[in-house]
């Protein structure tokens, strides 16, 4: 998988999560997931899931706490698969 | 004097009909609801055949985001939000703006127990060490006012939103709750209504307890059988209904649409005392919920044109006949016309009061009283109290003024209610 491929995997699974007045067009890899795509706390669970099972990994309480932007995102996505 | 309450909304979500149109039309024409189900046939149920609503994708994409259906898996969410919502644009009401909530609406909106099936994918996942694996939505699927909250999210009612539970009373006591804060002053309209999930892990209790019929797997519409000399226990079913209850003035304001009003009702419980158990009604407590009820409504017992029964189909019909026929003190040609629905879409446990509830308010706008199924055998005990004519086997054009409702549950708990045609 490219770094390209996994953006476009987490934005399909973010843009799910999104509040009815954001559109998935907002969605770039400096956005805040909590302050810029209004994304529910609670959803931030479900998100950290959905990564889970569509790259095969594991993520822990530490790398949700630093999973703040698309980027934070995709840089622990990717050090996880490069551990594997 | 309290005020005025009358319905200006009606939602349904039935086995035999899910909207207004198709539900009653279902009842108009005897159409069942009550199907074979595979499922229960593979779990080796004896009992095989329920009444579930026959839901699809398309019709839940009309309720539900996306996101809201995301690890959606409480059937009773489904149902209720359908029935709900559908009242809730019956009565003519919008939706809260986006800022601030309507704080003249609430929900009283009951469920026996919500989100099983959710309940168990999580069972899995704790079993299995897996407990981060839940999800964000596990406890909002199967918090008993899960259904409450998420209508209360969907409409942005900002007066009292809460769930009540009472066994298969539910729904009609949350009509007489409902019913209560309006004529307080506290509210001035409530959604309620009452939901009840579809399936195994809900039914299998009863099956266990040999209550539901085991010898219509073939012949499943005609395993509900109220007020027959061949009823064999209760079919399992399940759906929502969902009145809007609004006081008259609020009602007359908005110009809204009336299709009857709340005179009033009663609730009480036989204290599993007497005859009363945890299962069986204390007969002395239901004839005391039905004649306070009539007192609450101020109306004569003679005045009752019609009863919508809680007659589930089991040996107890013959009681509930002599419960009605003492408490009102009617009998033969005198007593009122008697219904009940369950002969077309089972018993829908906690959603039962708020269905039949539905159905029984649509027999005035209709002026008819909906016909009876399967009981053209009648109980020769409840013959001996009641005439023939007077348990109507095909619907009947009959302006009714006055329908009685009750339902009873679980836990020897009784609710009644008096609904009355409205003209002003």
């Amino acid at each position: 998988m490219t770094g390209t491929e996994h953006y476009q995997k987490l934005h399909d699974i973010i843009k799910i999560y999104l509040p009815e007045d954001v559109s998935a067009e907002h969605i770039s890899e400096e956005s805040h997931l909590i302050n810029e795509l209004n994304i529910n706390s609670a959803n931030l669970v479900d998100i950290v899931l959905d990564v889970e099972d569509a790259f095969d990994i594991r993520l822990e309480n530490e790398d949700m706490d630093q999973m703040e932007t698309v980027k934070d995102a995709l840089r622990i996505i990717d050090s996880k698969l490069s551990d594997k | 004097m309290g005020k005025r309450v009358v319905i200006t909304g009606l939602g349904v979500c039935a086995p035999n009909g899910i909207g207004l149109d198709d539900f009653t039309k279902a009842l108009q024409d005897g159409t069942s609801g009550i199907r074979f189900d595979k499922q229960l046939e593979d779990l080796e149920f004896a009992c095989q055949i329920a009444g579930e609503p026959q839901l699809n994708e398309t019709l839940i994409n009309q309720y539900f985001t996306p996101l809201q259906l995301r690890g959606l898996n409480a059937s009773g969410i489904l149902y209720g939000v359908i029935a709900g919502t559908d009242a809730w644009k019956d009565a003519g009401l919008s939706i809260a703006e986006k800022e601030a909530p309507d704080w003249d609406s609430g929900i009283i909106f009951g469920t026996g127990i919500l989100g099983v099936d959710k309940f168990r994918e999580s069972t899995h996942l704790v079993d299995s060490k897996n407990v981060r694996r839940i999800g964000s939505t596990t406890v909002l699927q199967t918090m008993a006012s899960g259904i409450s909250a998420y209508l209360g999210g969907i409409l942005g009612c900002g007066n009292q939103v809460t769930t009540n539970s009472s066994a298969c009373t539910t729904g009609t006591e949350g009509i007489l709750m409902a019913y209560d804060r309006i004529v307080s002053g506290k509210a001035k309209r409530i959604l309620t209504g009452s939901c009840s999930d579809s399936g195994p892990y809900v039914w299998g209790g009863f099956d266990a307890m040999r209550i539901l019929p085991r010898k219509y797997n073939d012949n499943p519409t005609k395993g509900s059988r109220p007020m027959s000399a061949s009823a064999a226990g209760f079919v399992p079913g399940s759906g929502a209904g969902a009145l809007i209850l609004e006081s008259l003035e609020s009602a007359q304001e908005r110009g809204a649409k009336i299709y009857a009003e709340v005179l009033g009702g009663a609730v009480n419980s036989g204290g599993q005392r007497g005859k009363g158990s945890m299962t069986a009604p204390n007969s002395h407590a239901v004839q005391r919920c039905i004649r306070e009820a009539v007192e609450s409504a101020d109306i004569q017992s003679a005045d009752v044109d019609a009863i919508n029964g809680h007659l589930t189909a089991t040996s107890k019909d013959p009681t509930e006949i002599k419960n009605w026929a003492k408490a009102l003190k009617r009998d033969g040609k005198d007593f009122p016309y008697v219904n009940s629905f369950k002969g077309l879409f089972g018993h829908c446990l906690a959603a039962s009061g708020s269905i039949e509830s539905v159905g029984a308010v649509l027999q005035f706008r209709k002026g008819q009283v909906f016909g009876n199924v399967n009981c053209d055998d009648l109980h020769t005990e409840i013959l001996e109290l009641v005439d023939e004519e007077k348990i109507p086997r095909k619907t009947i054009l009959h302006s009714a003024k006055i329908v009685a409702k009750a339902s009873f549950g679980f836990g020897d708990v009784n609710a009644c209610v008096i609904f009355k045609a409205f003209n002003d």
